[in-house]
């Protein structure tokens, strides 16, 4: 479970974060929505312990994101915004060194990747080096990488970027096929549809603070029109009638 | 399970020998690049030294009917006098056009005035600008200055008078360098070459620890994993260090095959430096090695991408030829408190080794001793700097 209370967070005088709060439940897909520039990436940051919060906590599964932060670490699988991969190992190498820099040991590991490897569909390229590999075959491996631990809680940043239509399927049925094991899946996009169709939650973030807060359904119902994307117009709206 | 430490180093060392770019200029063009450049001078200075040998000066003399007996000493002292009818404006062109080296000119009073016991002028016409005639020409007013003081010499005699009288003192010129000190104008430079080669066996290491990561957007993944940040650098410095060490080898292997290939005995200078003092030099070089990974991993951790890096490490690369060029202007002996600072004691102690002259324990401890310590620094200094928020770009 992921809970956020209040983050703030500014880079010089742009205020990024200016008190963001949601919770994120084990066995839920929670969606963090909002246009480019609104904070996503800069809570999803603070929430991985890559960044300090200036103010506010975080906590993952009842670990405090600044007193603990490799506590924090282990229970995450991260993909971020940017994942790249080395390009001179092989994607199966990829996915064992981070193996190792959770401590894996060499039996578990084997067995873990062998899995993820079935599991994404990567037998066919997965022992090539990954220089070449196509933007799909590389989020595979990146995925892979960031699952290795079996992470209880999963937060990805626009995980579906680049990918091809196929590609996007498959890791929604991945998504699913996690919150049905149990995990806290937190991920965030730009793109409505994604959001709507496999979202339980929905969190509208927007200059720094939430929004609205809830199912689709909800967000949709109280905002009284007829599509999320309508009711995420109308909460950004109203968020920038409230400055 | 192993530390991270060694997973990383693992990891950085796997990566980076399967990456052509690295393994060229860590392996390859950095160690053979000095011991290369090397033999190519010495080999240059060789041919040059061998046809000057060879060569004899060759002197144009205008009217040589006016002065006999000087053409016969000339040429007595290998000098080949070439015959020649030029005006001193003439000569002058000739020398600039390049049509003679150097011109004699006996003007129509010297047998006169010769004849007469008064000083007789002769012209002497060179470009000292040019090394080679200057060369030439000092050579040649040594011979003339010899000839006058035998015709001196032959003139007091005839008066009752020992010549010895007009030579109150001789010089005898002692040369002390010994054929392995004459070396070392050549293999001076050499230290540099070392901490070039070593320094480019970490340079592609250290870019890529920081901006490289960075670059490939593989350096916020490798942040989550439950590992202290420190601990992820110091496992990049080491694997850093690995490859400069095998640069320094096969640099020191490489310089050793070229010293024995090339003839320095021609050039009067015996190289010493066999298998044995390369073993020596590495171990005296080797500590720098922290010290370079580390340099290069903190100054590559403020740069944004990966071109910015290397134009910022290529003046670190220069970084460790400051003290190399004080050591030269002042002509630094090797003293306990210059062994205090790095690149300039390692110079000191590989110049004593290739001077075959001993080295002093408490040098080679004090060099040691602070070298490591400045690169443990440094390490620790990466290690905070990847600490920052602003290394993540």
């Amino acid at each position: 479970m992921i809970v956020i209370d209040d983050l703030h967070k500014s880079f010089g005088s742009i205020r990024a974060l200016r008190g963001v709060s949601f919770t994120a439940q084990d066995g839920r897909i929670t969606g963090l929505l909002g246009p480019n520039g609104a904070g996503k990436s800069t809570t999803l940051r603070t929430l991985a312990t890559l960044l300090k919060p200036d103010a506010g906590r975080g906590r993952v599964d009842d670990h405090d994101i600044l007193a603990e932060p490799l506590e924090v670490r282990r229970r995450l699988g991260v993909l971020p915004h940017a994942a790249g991969i080395y390009p001179h190992l092989t994607g199966r190498e990829n996915i064992e060194y981070f193996g190792h820099l959770h401590g894996l040991g060499a039996a578990e590991l084997d067995k873990r990747t062998n899995e993820l490897i079935e599991l994404l569909d990567m037998g066919e390229f997965v022992e090539r080096r990954t220089k070449g590999f196509s933007q799909g075959q590389r989020i595979k491996v990146a995925i892979a990488r960031a699952l290795v631990h079996s992470p209880r809680n999963v937060v990805l940043d626009e995980p579906t970027n680049g990918l091809d239509v196929m590609a996007t399927r498959g890791l929604r049925s991945l998504i699913r096929r996690l919150r049905d094991a149990g995990h806290c899946v937190l991920f965030s996009s730009h793109v409505m549809q994604e959001v709507a169709t496999l979202c339980d939650e929905v969190v509208i973030i927007a200059h720094g603070v939430v929004v609205a807060h809830g199912t689709p359904e909800a967000i949709r119902q109280r905002s009284s029109t007829e599509s999320l994307e309508d009711a995420f117009v109308a909460a950004i709206g109203s968020a920038e009638g409230l400055e | 399970m192993t530390s991270p430490v060694l997973t990383v180093w693992r990891k950085e060392v796997t990566e980076n020998f399967r990456d052509r770019r690295t393994l060229f200029s860590a392996l390859l063009f950095g160690p053979l690049f000095g011991p290369f450049l090397l033999a190519l001078m010495i080999n240059l200075m060789l041919e040059k030294t061998v046809t000057q040998a060879d060569q004899k000066v060759r002197l144009a003399v205008t009217a040589s009917e006016r002065a006999p007996n000087l053409v016969r000493f000339l040429e007595e002292h290998d000098v080949v006098v070439v015959p020649a009818t030029l005006e001193l404006a003439q000569a002058r062109a000739a020398i600039r056009n390049g049509t003679h080296q150097i011109v004699l000119l006996i003007p129509e009073e010297y047998p006169a005035r010769l004849q007469e016991g008064l000083p007789a002028p002769l012209k002497l016409i060179s470009d000292a600008s040019d090394s080679q005639t200057g060369k030439y020409a000092s050579h040649l007013r040594a011979l003339l200055g010899a000839y006058g003081s035998q015709l001196a010499g032959s003139r007091l005699l005839a008066r009752g008078v020992s010549p010895d009288v007009i030579q109150p003192i001789v010089v005898d010129d002692i040369d002390v360098s010994t054929p392995a000190g004459r070396a070392l104008l050549v293999l001076g430079m050499m230290t540099y070459f070392i901490l070039f080669a070593m320094l480019m066996g970490g340079l592609y290491l250290a870019i890529d620890a920081t901006a490289g990561e960075r670059e490939r957007g593989s350096l916020e993944p490798l942040l989550t994993v439950p590992v202290r940040r420190q601990t992820l650098i110091y496992g990049k410095v080491l694997a850093a260090c690995c490859y400069m060490l095998g640069s320094l080898a096969i640099a020191l292997v490489a310089f050793t095959v070229a010293l024995a290939l090339v003839p320095l005995e021609a050039l009067g200078m015996t190289a010493n430096f066999d298998l044995t003092v390369a073993g020596k030099v590495f171990l005296v070089a080797a500590p720098f090695v922290l010290l370079g990974a580390a340099l290069m991993t903190v100054v590559a951790s403020f740069t944004r991408t990966y071109r910015e890096a290397q134009s910022y490490l290529t003046v670190v690369l220069l970084v460790p030829t400051l003290p190399i060029l004080f050591a030269g202007l002042y002509s630094l002996r090797p003293g306990t408190w210059l062994m205090a600072i790095p690149s300039l004691s390692q110079h000191l102690l590989i110049t004593n080794l290739l001077r075959d002259e001993p080295l002093q324990p408490v040098h080679v401890l004090v060099s040691i001793a602070t070298t490591l310590a400045a690169g443990l620094l440094l390490t620790w200094l990466a290690g905070r700097l990847y600490q920052r928020e602003a290394i993540l770009g």
